[in-house]
């Protein structure tokens, strides 16, 4: 029988534990599959966040290491610098790279840092139980919003993708979503490009946006999440190329 | 470089490092110690080594984790506030075992204090700092020719333990101008860095960590530590004495407060009165022992500081309750003169003399 579809190589053959309908183990995949197409395991060195994907190094079969809540952009300046020849890709949830490590993200894309970022919008802080992200749509009940986010109260979604565009240092960010085959498809383009960038020596930051369900933090059966991404989520955070 | 040459001391230690085979330096502007990213921003590029001048002290020591996990020789240097924020950094390079040099040139705090000389920074140096049940070691140089000497030291120690090594001086050492010499001493011999990232090109995947979720894990990592910790103490304490055998007043001090004593010191042998050092270099593993040796007979042991009174209390644990510790300080950028420790010194063989 030939053999259509396989195990990327670069993702262990486990299982995860991520929530059912979670979008984490599709990321990671679109990941481990631009590693092995474009030949670059030997010498990738990846950044685990502190997040729901704190341990994509169990899933993930290469280099890596795991760093402090939102400082994965200021790891990546340190390794890059040090080592021009790896690939180093940093991999942050929404908390991770929108709260707590805005100036890290802003600054390592203001210098032009020759690294990829992986940034995983769920619009949510999925592994502390649910809490509102800067990404949290308005009106969205989180744990912390519980009676839906206001914009007087909370301020409004943060749109971290647009913002990096406008830096000269930020050279491809694109915004993609995996809720539907035809979109994850998409985001694989996106995710193989980024790298393709770094590998090629390309100058500056590339960023690759990724609207993820959570569930599970938003309360949902993984199929009304999906629908509820269609509806709302990209309303608010429009796919497409954003830069380069 | 053998030849004598003047130097600053926060430009002398930065040349060291350089020597010692510094592959990146990053770091975050502050007083008293911007000689040092100032000298790295042209030093580091004419050796093709990496400069890079950070948007804050969470950035640097984010970045001295990051290459330090590949395996590269790299450290950061600030004062006391940018160390305070640092010690998140510190926290995960303990955890994660990553061999590091931070060097923090004190100044005046709580807060933004002033930029003068202090050494209100020792508990936090010596205690840890950051998060959970760590420590790192701690050396405290006294003079500008030391400071040269502790940073290869600083390097190999961190290779060997896999650990943070922090330079503790304060803003005059940084600041003052001394005739130093470089040497090039035989290095220890070291392990190599089987361990780091640097992609596994025909390997299994290495990954560094300090996340533990199984049962106990972590535990059994503390544990690990902690046994790495009790062999450094075993093996790495460095101390000077002077005068102590015969001496019925011992002083202690470290860095800049040192010098001060050994004059205070010198002057008092004139007037006739019995009295010694002790001088900690590694603050952490701490000479314990050593003070603890000292403290027989009828000695009174006096600590003098640029603080409250901090590394008082380790000579109180060393000495156990064994003979009095009596203590001098001066917090928060102010610097004892030598006659004051002298005053303290004559009060005490006063004292003494009452008591007996
Ligand atoms: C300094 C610090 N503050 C807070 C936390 C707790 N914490 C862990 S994960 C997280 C948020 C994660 O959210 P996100 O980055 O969106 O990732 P997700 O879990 O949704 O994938 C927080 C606040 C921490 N580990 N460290
Ligand atoms: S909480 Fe959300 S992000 Fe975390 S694993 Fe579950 S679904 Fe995924």
């Amino acid at each position: 029988m030939q053999k259509v579809f396989t195990k990327p190589q670069s993702l262990k053959d486990c299982t995860t534990h991520y929530c059912p309908g979670c979008g984490h183990g599709i990321a990671h995949r679109l990941i481990a599959e631009t590693i092995d197409e474009l030949g670059l395991r030997g010498r990738t060195i990846g950044i685990a966040p502190v997040g729901c994907a704190v341990l994509a190094y169990d899933y993930l079969d290469m280099d890596m290491i795991e760093v402090a809540h939102g400082r994965a952009p200021a790891v990546a300046t340190g390794m890059k610098r040090t080592n021009p020849d790896k690939i180093i890709f940093s991999y942050q949830g929404d908390g991770d790279l929108a709260a707590i490590g805005t100036g890290e993200i802003i600054h390592a894309a203001h210098r032009g840092e020759q690294i990829t970022v992986i940034f995983i919008n769920n619009a949510v802080f999925g592994m502390t139980g649910g809490q509102m992200a800067p990404t949290t749509l308005l009106g969205q009940v989180t744990t912390t919003t519980p009676l839906g986010r206001d914009p007087l109260k909370q301020g409004y979604p943060l749109q971290v993708s647009e913002l990096l565009a406008m830096l000269p240092g930020a050279i491809y960010i694109e915004r993609c979503s995996l809720h539907k085959p035809a979109l994850i498809r998409n985001a694989k383009k996106a995710v193989k490009h980024a790298f393709q960038l770094q590998a090629d020596g390309a100058k500056g930051l590339s960023l690759v946006e990724l609207l993820s369900p959570c569930p599970t933090a938003w309360r949902m059966t993984p199929t009304k999440a999906i629908e509820w991404m269609e509806n709302e989520m990209i309303k608010i955070f429009p796919l497409g190329r954003l830069k380069g | 470089m053998s030849e004598r040459i003047l130097m600053c001391g926060n430009e002398a230690l930065a040349e060291s490092a350089i020597i010692a085979g510094l592959d990146a330096y990053f770091g975050y502007p502050i007083t008293p110690q911007n000689e040092i990213p100032e000298y790295m921003s042209k030093r580091m590029p004419e050796e093709g080594r990496v400069f890079l001048q950070c948007e804050s002290e969470l950035a640097s020591i984010n970045m001295v984790y990051g290459a330090a996990a590949t395996g590269k020789r790299v450290m950061t240097t600030s004062s006391s506030p940018g160390i305070s924020l640092m010690q998140e950094g510190i926290s995960y390079l303990a955890g994660a075992e990553l061999p590091s040099v931070i060097v923090n040139i004190m100044r005046g705090g709580p807060g933004l204090g002033n930029i003068a000389p202090a050494q209100g920074d020792y508990f936090q140096a010596t205690r840890g700092g950051g998060h959970g049940d760590y420590r790192t070691i701690v050396l405290g140089p006294s003079s500008v020719q030391e400071l040269v000497d502790c940073m290869p030291l600083a390097f190999d120690l961190a290779d060997q333990y896999r650990i943070p090594v922090l330079v503790l001086a304060d803003g005059i050492i940084g600041q003052m101008m001394e005739p130093v010499v470089f040497n090039k001493k035989p290095r220890r011999k070291l392990p190599p860095k089987d361990w780091a990232l640097t992609g596994a090109d025909g390997r299994e995947q290495n990954i560094v960590r300090s996340l533990w979720l199984k049962e106990g894990a972590v535990e059994q990592h503390n544990y690990d530590l902690q046994a790495k910790y009790r062999e450094i103490e075993k093996n790495e304490v460095l101390c000077e004495q002077y005068e102590v055998d015969d001496a019925e007043i011992v002083v202690i001090a470290y860095g800049i407060a040192a010098r001060i004593v050994q004059g205070a010191v010198n002057k008092a042998r004139q007037e006739g009165i019995k009295v010694g050092w002790i001088r900690p270099i590694t603050l952490w593993p701490f000479p314990t022992e050593q003070i603890s040796k000292a403290a027989k007979d009828f000695k009174i042991f006096l600590t003098i500081e640029l603080s409250c009174g901090q590394m008082v209390d380790d000579v109180k644990l060393a000495v156990a309750g064994k003979v009095p510790v009596q203590f001098y300080g001066r917090p928060g950028g102010g610097v004892p003169t030598v006659e004051q420790v002298l005053d303290k010194i004559r009060q005490l063989t006063l004292r003494q003399e009452n008591v007996i």
